[in-house]
């Protein structure tokens, strides 16, 4: 088991440009990005998974109660058969690999179906997993819809896929006539919370926002930050520090920026120019705006003082786009989230105190990050997953493991100490012990034992 | 509480709104509506057995062990616990993110819904919903219809002691259920299901007479003793080598006359079959000829009464229905293998069954039987205990 990680790892470091080439092809993405956000982190996660295995593996003992005196109980994992990994375009080769490090690590056999939207990172993926796992128990299988649905009629153990929501439904429909458990890693959208009134050093914040938005697949992501929510009177400066910092980055031309990943085809290009035309958003662009349809390529674009029933509020928007939301007074950011569905991340920049805690137990979300963006994906110690719309279950690190697993547990009991009080024929005298043991201490016991009640 | 569409969407809509006040999220609402359910088993101990009996012909001892005592642990247990699980977990963050730091907070769901079923029909309503207003939870229960007099009993009693704004009771058919069930999906609502299979008892040789004595008398306790072999991790079968099979039924036949008595209707002491259908469906499992020709003990059923004797059957034919379906009922088929460590394929041969339940003292083979099957639990050596919390050795020194 530890070996085929292993070799999961090696992948990384052995075919590191057929890697960065392969994304390049399919989303034009920065190979930076594709070094820090999909190699480093496979890299992590498989060290993680050879050091921690072990460990993950071995039964958690529990404690076992007086009533069940004398026995000993444990927690076994145990993997769950055969899986099925279903992943997305955005990530092609981190959301492949990494269920699959999860899914290898507990000990199952996996079938992984790369997206077909990013075509190139399919094929290679299906070259490399060849080559490099045991393909008795690793297989890849290609294709698009006709293929994921043969896939999904088959019974699987497990189904574990990264998506949107309307897919989803499809999938768990088709895993519940099996009693399949699922995993759905999804979307949602995610606001960012900018604080006026804490002092907060706006320019860090800005950049940080700026990283999550843009620096990470041009907005493809699904933690990318959806829209800011922040007070009337501050968006401006806030404009004007996204605009430098921005500029500071990107250039003066932005169409241009090698660092900057396409749109991913010309499906998505046309639902996000839509976003653009609605006419409840003419006249909010105030900074960027610019498209170039021959290459799918859309500018970092800033909207201002969106209203909240434009189409681009209404869906998640998954690409370069950020409308900012203004409000009189910072709570009413609250029930602005809390009226949407849950999303999957809810970011906050503040030095409140007060607002911090008040955040992090009011508003419902797959994670929550205080003056940062999107980092909580990379730290392993913290589950990643969605709840209401944006997901079902979670993974990294040892949640992984986790999510691939069934927890069984076992119970070992001796002969010794039996008692005749749990065998009929039932009589009052039985009842009274039965009652004092259950519920009563000590000297309830005492108290049955010599008749009073 | 009638169960039209329209009506259900409503009670939907205003738990919602009431989840949305955040009063159900603070520890003393918790608190408050688990000493709630404490006092609610505590003050109608009585109308509950009488219930139980209604449905199910359940013994008040039964009633009480497999039901309500449990109840009342889970909720003190969980009343004492529910700060405690309430707390935050700190995460440990790598050197590269310093400075900063990470915990994992439970939050609660939201409007949670949950089905019970007939056998343990308070039981199987009031345990999980513990569980959800522990986790600050809204929640709806849709009792079983098949045992309607619990149904009844939870649907008026519960208003009296919960939040009412929080926890409601809906009754209705099953249609209602499947209803809500498939929606599941279309909703992305994530789904906790208890299910059952059939739980098998490996039987191996136990050369103490004492032990051997001991692990039958369990076994024909957790068979017919729980609801007369209606309950999700009953025993649905035995698997033992042959050469010990007579001994083994021969014992079998001794304890079921001495715990139920020879004449069983009488003595109450045995749960009936919920209802006709399922009492049909019984006897039909041993309609089939050769079935029939393998019954060594028991076998008589009395239709008024819906009363099924303990039956005992010796190597019925394996595709035969009362092998490939769960029983749920008091049919007890002996398997014969070889040798005992056969019964390892066998059990992997089938679906993943709920338990697996194994008597040996022999560690090499319990080793064997938790790495290589797979089961929701497995127990060693008793049975129905890893839920039933049954009795301490105090009792036994007695």
């Amino acid at each position: 088991m530890e070996k085929f990680d292993g070799e999961a790892g090696s992948i990384l470091v052995n075919e590191l440009n057929e890697i960065i080439d392969a994304l390049r092809n399919d989303i034009n993405k920065p190979p930076l990005e594709t070094v820090a956000y999909e190699i480093a982190m496979l890299k992590n996660s498989c060290k993680t998974a050879i050091k921690e295995l072990k460990h993950w593996m071995a039964p958690e003992k529990v404690k076992t109660s007086l009533t069940t005196f004398p026995s000993s109980a444990e927690i076994v994992s145990e993997p769950l058969g055969v899986v099925l990994v279903i992943s997305a375009w955005n990530y092609p080769f981190l959301l492949s690999l990494d269920p699959v490090i999860g899914a290898i690590a507990a000990g199952n056999a996996v079938v992984l179906k790369p997206s077909e939207l990013a075509p190139a990172t399919s094929s290679l993926l299906a070259k490399l997993l060849g080559e490099y796992m045991d393909n008795s128990s690793i297989r890849v299988v290609e294709g698009a819809v006709e293929e994921t649905s043969a896939l999904l009629q088959q019974k699987w153990d497990k189904i574990f896929y990264t998506g949107n929501g309307k897919v989803a439904r499809i999938v768990m429909a088709a895993a519940a006539k099996n009693l399949t458990p699922v995993v759905l890693e999804l979307g949602g959208k995610s606001p960012v919370i900018v604080d006026s009134n804490s002092n907060i050093n706006l320019q860090v914040a800005t950049r940080r926002i700026i990283a999550g938005k843009w620096g990470c697949n041009n907005g493809q992501a699904c933690i990318s930050p959806d829209y800011i929510i922040t007070t009337k009177d501050y968006a401006p400066k806030l404009v004007d520090a996204l605009k430098t910092e921005l500029e500071s980055f990107y250039g003066k031309n932005p169409l241009e920026s090698k660092d900057l990943s396409r749109i991913v085809n010309s499906n998505h290009f046309a639902r996000l120019s839509k976003l653009l035309d609605d006419d409840k958003v003419v006249g909010k662009i105030v900074y960027g705006g610019e498209k170039d349809e021959s290459k799918l390529r859309i500018s970092p674009t800033i909207l201002l003082d969106v209203p909240r029933d434009s189409l681009i509020m209404s869906e998640e928007i998954f690409g370069p786009l950020l409308p900012i939301i203004t409000v009189d007074k910072l709570e009413e950011s609250f029930n602005v989230i809390n009226s949407a569905p849950k999303p999957l991340a809810a970011y906050l920049f503040t030095n409140n105190k007060k607002l911090k805690e008040r955040f992090v137990k009011t508003v419902s979300a797959g994670g929550v990050v205080i003056n940062d963006t999107s980092l909580h994906l990379a730290v392993h110690t913290l589950p990643f997953g969605g709840v209401g719309d944006s997901g079902i279950g979670a993974y990294h690190g040892k949640f992984s493991f986790d999510a691939f697993s069934h927890k069984k547990a076992v119970l070992y009991r001796s002969f010794f100490g039996d008692a005749s009080i749990r065998y009929p024929p039932y009589t009052k005298t039985k009842m009274r012990f039965l009652k004092a043991l259950m519920t009563g201490g000590l000297l309830a016991i005492v108290n049955a034992i010599f008749g009073k009640s | 509480m009638n169960n039209t569409g329209v009506e259900i969407e409503e009670t939907v809509k205003e738990l919602r709104q009431y989840f949305k006040t955040e009063k159900t999220r603070s520890v003393t609402w918790r608190k408050n509506q688990l000493q709630a359910i404490l006092n609610l088993v505590h003050e109608n101990e009585d109308a509950m057995s009488k219930a139980l009996y209604q449905d199910l012909g359940k013994h008040p001892v039964e009633a009480y062990r497999d039901e309500l005592g449990g109840l009342e642990k889970s909720a003190q247990t969980t009343l004492n616990c529910v700060e405690k699980w309430m707390a935050p977990t700190k995460s440990h963050i790598p050197l590269v993110f310093f400075p900063a730091k990470g915990e994992v907070l439970p939050e609660p769901l939201g409007v949670v819904l949950i089905f019970s079923s007939w056998n343990f029909p308070i039981m199987l309503a009031l345990d999980p919903l513990i569980g959800a207003i522990s986790a600050g939870n809204v929640v709806v229960i849709k009792p079983s219809d098949q045992a309607p007099a619990c149904s009844s009993f939870l649907a008026n009693t519960l208003p009296q002691y919960l939040d009412t704004n929080a926890v409601k009771v809906i009754e209705g058919s099953p249609r209602v259920a499947s209803i809500v069930m498939t929606s599941a999906a279309r909703n992305l609502t994530p789904v906790t299901l208890e299910l059952g299979g059939k739980c098998p008892a490996i039987f191996d040789h136990l050369s103490n007479p004492s032990d051997f004595k001991m692990a039958v008398k369990r076994i024909v306790g957790a068979k017919w003793g729980t609801c007369s072999g209606q309950a999700c991790i009953g025993i649905d079968y035995l698997l033992v080598e042959e050469k010990f099979s007579s001994e083994v039924i021969e014992l079998l036949k001794k304890f079921i006359r001495k715990f139920y008595g020879e004449n069983m209707i009488e003595s109450r002491v045995l749960s009936r079959i919920v209802n006709k259908q399922h009492f049909e469906r019984l006897c039909n499992l041993l309609k089939d000829p050769l079935v029939a020709a393998s019954i060594v003990h028991g076998g008589s059923v009395d239709e008024t009464n819906l009363f099924i004797e303990p039956t005992i059957l010796l190597d019925p034919p394996l595709d035969a229905e009362i092998m490939t379906e769960e029983i749920f009922g008091p049919l007890l088929p002996v398997i014969t293998v070889n040798k005992i460590q056969e019964s390892i394929g066998f059990i992997k041969s089938r679906p993943k069954p709920l338990t697996i339940y194994a008597f040996t003292k022999d560690d090499t083979f319990k080793r064997k039987i938790v790495a290589e099957t797979s089961s929701g639990s497995v127990v060693f050596n008793d049975t129905l205990v890893q839920v039933m919390l049954l009795l301490p050795h105090l009792i036994f020194m007695l």
